[in-house]
């Protein structure tokens, strides 16, 4: 079996600019894969490479063992849900779900009963007259999802579809998107820049920054076992220590980091630091302590006692929870 | 912080004077302003524009003693039935003919330029196509249309490059031709049609170009991916979406056709357009109720070119 994407040594440059450099990637058939990191550290470009609408500088792709290089957008079976959703504003929403199969040339009847069909699907059944202007955005979302779907790609390329919604229909919609993707067994491939999302929905995780893949892996791995500072710092937000400070806190001089919810307070023994903050965050509290002029970041449980800024607390960790990455910087 | 803020309360006293009340005034009654600054423009457009517009629409209903020459103040549809006179009639069908074609090779030519522009076109080079489309609206029409006459003439640039060509053939061949043809371009209809064109084009070109600027690209790239081929992306999506500025466009080159009685004077054939017409007949031949029919002829035309193109659903993408 083929891998559903692959990339050999992909570069895409503009400019000057290196967007994407010299990446190696493989995306699983029927996976939900995960591309993650900051905003221009090439994930998005990935991504568009993958649909077509940008051309690698050097390097190989292939879409289900097939060649991608120089196959313009509207000859790849692979489909878009756009960041903004990109639905057409002078077509209403039934026109816009069965756009695909107007332009393939399916009979009137049949696309427009594909396109409730996938309407019922993302739950919007009798949508069909609307414009899209009259749709909320989440509405809009399921829309732009129905509008790829109905195609049936071969891979889904997801553009941060989640972005623009509020926190509670970002979080329903992150379950419809995993059921959906486990039902229809279809290849997922999602950008983000938000670390949660891509934990909780992913198979796997290729985390981005500025244009190299820094690590690929399932979301337990990139979590528990982050392989670069820019890793840790970045998925969970971990503390990160310095070689010097991991030496003074028992470990090799190694660069490590130390997930906040993992440090106990007040627990006896251990080391000594000082709390230079505190704030509520409703299901935990975080605490931010200073140790030899660096920070550490605890989360501690809902229900904790917790220190007053100024003061100075014990803390430890479980062994296990320091996490060694080497010593290059 | 400064002591001036430290001695202000928490309202500050009120400006004085005319102006300070105004503004208090008008602030609290944001349509009293409304109302000030709307009242002088409604009021010339109302009584001065359409009051002239609803006496020319009565004068149309008088009609002309043929004898005395005087126009006679009585309800008739006899201009009207003079309008639809052969040779009147003519004068129409040739004006019309004349602004759609006009019309639709402005619109081809136009959406070109106007989709680089809107699409391509970065700083600087967005600058030289707004300089390159209103540079020749700067000088006077006029001077365009008699440096189009010795463009066009039988000694003109045009004749001169089509012989060095050894294409002079071609001039010759399309001269022949019946209707379009003549004895040189700048005696021809030809010639009008072109002058016709180089004249109302910036008008087409800028509303195309600020159609195609709110068209997101994302759209496109949507289409392309959803399988549709450029050209297809083109009839389903780019063309519907800058239709409203095609229309918008296509009224500014329409009508103007319709109205001018300068450029085919100048260059073209001895028939008439329907602003020639009315030139005539208002001036020597003193037919106001004919000039008046007459003018109603382009206003009617744009009235059903609109309803048709809201009909089938231009004003959609809006």
């Amino acid at each position: 079996m083929p891998y559903a994407v692959s990339f050999q040594q992909v570069s895409r440059h503009f400019g000057t600019v290196r967007a994407v450099d010299a990446v190696d990637l493989e995306v699983e058939a029927g996976e939900f894969f995960a591309m993650l990191g900051p905003s221009g550290s090439g994930k998005t470009t990935c991504l568009r490479l993958i649909a077509g609408f940008e051309q690698p500088t050097a390097g190989h792709i292939e879409i289900f063992g097939e060649t991608a290089e120089g196959v313009p957008p509207y000859r790849r079976n692979v489909n878009t849900v756009f960041q903004d959703y990109a639905l057409f504003p002078h077509l209403n929403v039934a026109d816009n779900v069965a756009y695909g199969q107007m332009i393939r040339g399916v009979a009137k009847a049949e696309r427009l009963r594909d396109a409730e069909a996938a309407l019922e699907m993302v739950k919007l059944p009798g949508y069909g007259a609307r414009k899209p202007g009259q749709l909320s955005g989440g509405q809009r979302q399921r829309v732009a999802l129905a509008r790829a779907l109905v195609n049936k790609p071969k891979v889904l390329l997801l553009d941060e579809p989640l972005g623009a919604l509020d926190l509670k229909l970002r979080e329903q919609m992150q379950e419809e998107l995993k059921a959906l993707q486990r039902a229809l067994g279809i290849t997922f491939v999602f950008v983000t820049h938000d670390q949660g999302e891509a934990l909780s929905m992913a198979d796997r995780i290729a985390v981005f920054n500025e244009g190299r893949i820094m690590q690929t892996g399932t979301p337990e791995e990139i979590y528990r076992r982050p392989k670069t500072r820019f890793v840790a710092d970045f998925v969970g937000s971990s503390n990160v220590l310095s070689p010097d400070l991991t030496r003074q806190l028992g470990g090799p001089a190694e660069w490590s980091s130390l997930r906040p919810e993992d440090i106990r307070l007040g627990a006896g023994g251990g080391h000594e630091a000082q709390v230079t903050g505190t704030s509520f965050l409703g299901s935990a509290t975080r605490v931010t302590l200073e140790l030899a002029g660096e920070k550490l970041t605890v989360l501690l449980p809902a229900g904790s006692d917790v220190p007053a800024p100024g003061a100075t607390v014990r803390f430890s960790w479980e062994p296990s929870a320091l996490h060694l990455m080497g010593t290059e910087a | 912080m400064s002591t001036a803020t430290i001695r202000a309360g928490a309202i500050l006293p009120g400006r004085g004077g005319m102006g300070g009340a105004l503004s208090d005034a008008f602030w609290r009654n944001p349509k009293l302003l409304l109302f000030v600054m709307l009242t002088p423009p409604l009021l010339w457009l109302g009584i001065i524009y359409l009051g002239s517009l609803f006496a020319l629409l009565i004068q149309s209903f008088f009609s002309i003693d043929e004898f005395s020459g005087l126009v006679v103040r009585e309800f008739t549809l006899k201009t009207y039935g003079e309008l639809l006179r052969p040779s009147n009639l003519d004068i129409i069908v040739r004006t019309v003919t004349m602004a759609g074609l006009v019309t639709i090779a402005s619109a081809i030519i136009a959406f070109p330029i106007a989709y680089y522009a809107a699409r391509y076109a970065k700083g600087r080079w967005k600058a030289v196509f707004y300089l390159g489309v209103m540079l020749p609206l700067w000088s006077s029409y006029l001077v365009k249309v008699y440096a189009w006459k010795l463009i066009l003439a039988k000694e003109g640039i045009l004749t001169w490059i089509f012989d060095k060509l050894h294409l002079t053939f071609l001039i010759e061949g399309w001269l022949s031709l019946p209707v379009v043809g003549g004895n040189s371009l700048s005696v021809s209809l030809t010639g009008t049609f072109l002058v016709f064109v180089y004249v109302w084009l910036p008008f087409m070109i800028l509303p195309v170009q600020a159609a195609l600027e709110r068209v997101p690209g994302n759209l496109l790239e949507a289409s392309a991916d959803l399988g549709a081929s450029p050209r297809q992306t083109f009839t389903n999506v780019l063309l519907p979406l800058a239709l409203p500025g095609i229309i918008a466009g296509s009224i500014f080159t329409f009508s103007l056709t319709l109205g001018d009685y300068i450029i085919p004077q100048i260059i073209g054939t001895s028939h008439r357009f329907i602003g020639m017409a009315v030139y005539a007949h208002q001036g020597t031949a003193g037919n106001i109720p004919l000039a008046a029919a007459f003018t109603v002829v382009p206003v009617v035309i744009m009235g059903i070119y609109l309803w048709l193109a809201k009909r089938a659903g231009a004003f959609n993408a809006l």
